[in-house]
């Protein structure tokens, strides 16, 4: 893999956000506000929930954590939509660049481009709700990368979708996560959700990682085997979204998507 | 001795349309190869096959003897392009764009390559400025900067100066000639404007319904065909071809 080559493409984009005080601002605007929401709802339920018991910061943790989720699946997304809404897709695929290679720049974009969202929220809940996320330790770089992996790999599934279909697969774009999300069981126990549900939830990572998340807050205890059998799972989805990924390519070329993609 | 570009009976069917009908032909080295044809025959397609954008249904690319199935990426690095409908990030400054590409295609001393193709196409002025922002005229010239930041043994053009003053058109082609010349590259270009197929061009393919009708140096065709210039040849070509 040619790093030169990747951090070209990184730069396409860090370019495009560096350049637009607007951008900037629209990164931090919706996490920042999602932070606030629910630092005043979880403020709510540690007052008169049983549940919660006190511990403001589970809610609001768990809202932290789900926006990394949120936050590095829509900056993937983001950064393939960038490219067909500029109408630069073409000259994206005639560039030497081996797929890999831009699955990597990608993924590495995505990252920058959620923390410069994610870290002026995190900053907030201290002063504003006098949490910090940090308590739970180092538990929570595994907690953030085993969401970091499964965002991006859903956006990969969903650029895949992209380059299959072409733009008309947007609206899929942004309404992926929120099929996930009540399966996620970011704010309650996977008890909560009917049987045939309950199912579904046991195959995504969410479940472990958010179960996790309480488990850590409520109990002070870390049970390793919920974050092992997360990034066991997540392992599983990414080779599954790159390998789509590739199988999209090679569809695109046949069906010829690639050719004057644009809006 | 292998060609720049080989293209051995060619064809791309989308479900049940055939879009390009088993076509072959040859590019020289140092030539100027012109495709020409009605919209829809087949032009862009095979460029796009040529590109790697598409895979064909049938047939060879072969490029300096390489198939570009199987050494994609490459092939690539000697290949550029260039069309109207492509368009370079409109929020990035022409420099960035051109810092962009460079690192894409990998070009050693990037900011010397800006620098002398910022002299070459007059992109001084505008380095700084916002792509989107500017007139068609310059955006042209940007993206032609971009097209040969790889310095390309192999230029493809689909149609290059459409919607561009007669001036700054005149500008592309000279720019073009002299690109060719300085270079010894290979163009291929696809086009409707017959007087610059005329212009530039060394041998001419005429296309019609993914077919290759006719081909040869501009003035034989229209010596061949008995008219006075391509514009008329084509128009011929095309009526026969129950195109009108």
């Amino acid at each position: 893999m040619n790093i030169d080559k990747m951090y070209g493409l990184f730069l396409r984009h860090f370019y495009l956000i560096k350049g637009s005080l607007p951008r900037i601002l629209d990164l931090i605007y919706w996490p920042t506000i999602q932070i606030i929401l629910w630092g005043f709802i979880s403020k709510f339920f540690s007052i008169y929930s049983d549940y919660y018991n006190n511990t403001l910061g589970v809610i609001l943790t768990c809202a932290i954590l789900y926006d990394m989720l949120f936050r590095s699946s829509i900056s993937f997304n983001m950064l393939f939509l960038e490219e067909i809404w500029s109408r630069n897709f073409t000259n994206l695929f005639i560039a030497p660049l081996k797929l890999k290679e831009i699955i990597v720049a990608l993924i590495f974009t995505a990252l920058v481009r959620s923390l410069i969202g994610l870290i002026p929220a995190i900053l907030l809940t201290s002063p504003l709700f006098g949490i910090s996320i940090l308590k739970l330790g180092f538990p929570l770089l595994l907690l953030f990368l085993s969401l970091y992996i499964f965002g991006i790999t859903l956006g990969l599934f969903v650029c895949s979708g992209l380059i299959r279909f072409g733009p008309s697969f947007e609206n899929i774009a942004w309404s992926s996560l929120f099929l996930l999300a009540p399966l996620g069981c970011i704010y309650y126990p996977i008890d909560i959700l009917p049987n045939f549900f309950q199912f579904i939830a046991k195959s995504l990572p969410l479940v472990y990682i958010f179960d996790e998340a309480r488990n850590i807050l409520l109990n002070d205890l870390v049970n390793y085997d919920n974050l092992k059998f997360a990034f066991i799972l997540n392992l599983f989805y990414l080779v599954c979204g790159i390998g789509l990924f590739y199988i999209s390519f090679i569809k695109a070329r046949i069906k010829g998507t690639l050719i004057n993609m644009g809006e | 001795m292998s060609y720049p570009l080989q293209i051995i009976n060619l064809g791309k069917t989308y479900k049940n349309l055939k879009a390009v009908k088993d076509i072959s032909f040859t590019l020289n080295k140092d030539e100027i190869l012109g495709i020409l044809g009605p919209n829809g025959c087949g032009k862009t397609t095979t460029i796009g096959m040529i590109l790697g954008l598409l895979k064909p249904t049938n047939g060879k690319i072969l490029i300096f003897g390489e198939e570009i199935e199987k050494k994609r990426v490459k092939i690539l690095n000697k290949l550029n392009f260039i069309s109207p409908y492509v368009e370079l990030p409109k929020k990035l400054t022409v420099k960035q764009n051109l810092k962009v590409y460079g690192k894409l295609y990998g070009v050693k001393e990037l900011n010397l390559k800006i620098e002398y193709l910022s002299e070459k196409l007059r992109l001084g002025e505008i380095l700084d400025k916002i792509t989107g922002e500017l007139s068609s005229g310059q955006k042209n010239r940007v993206s032609l900067a971009k097209s040969i930041i790889n310095d390309p043994e192999i230029l493809l053009l689909d149609e290059p100066t459409a919607s561009l003053d007669p001036e700054t058109g005149d500008y592309i082609r000279s720019f073009l000639e002299e690109y060719q010349k300085e270079m010894k590259a290979s163009i291929i270009l696809a086009s409707h404007n017959m007087s610059e197929v005329e212009r530039l061009c060394s041998s001419v393919l005429m296309m019609n319904k993914g077919k290759i009708i006719d081909n040869g140096p501009p003035k034989e065709l229209v010596n061949k065909h008995g008219r006075k210039n391509m514009e008329e040849v084509f128009l011929k070509l095309n009526r026969e071809n129950n195109e009108y």
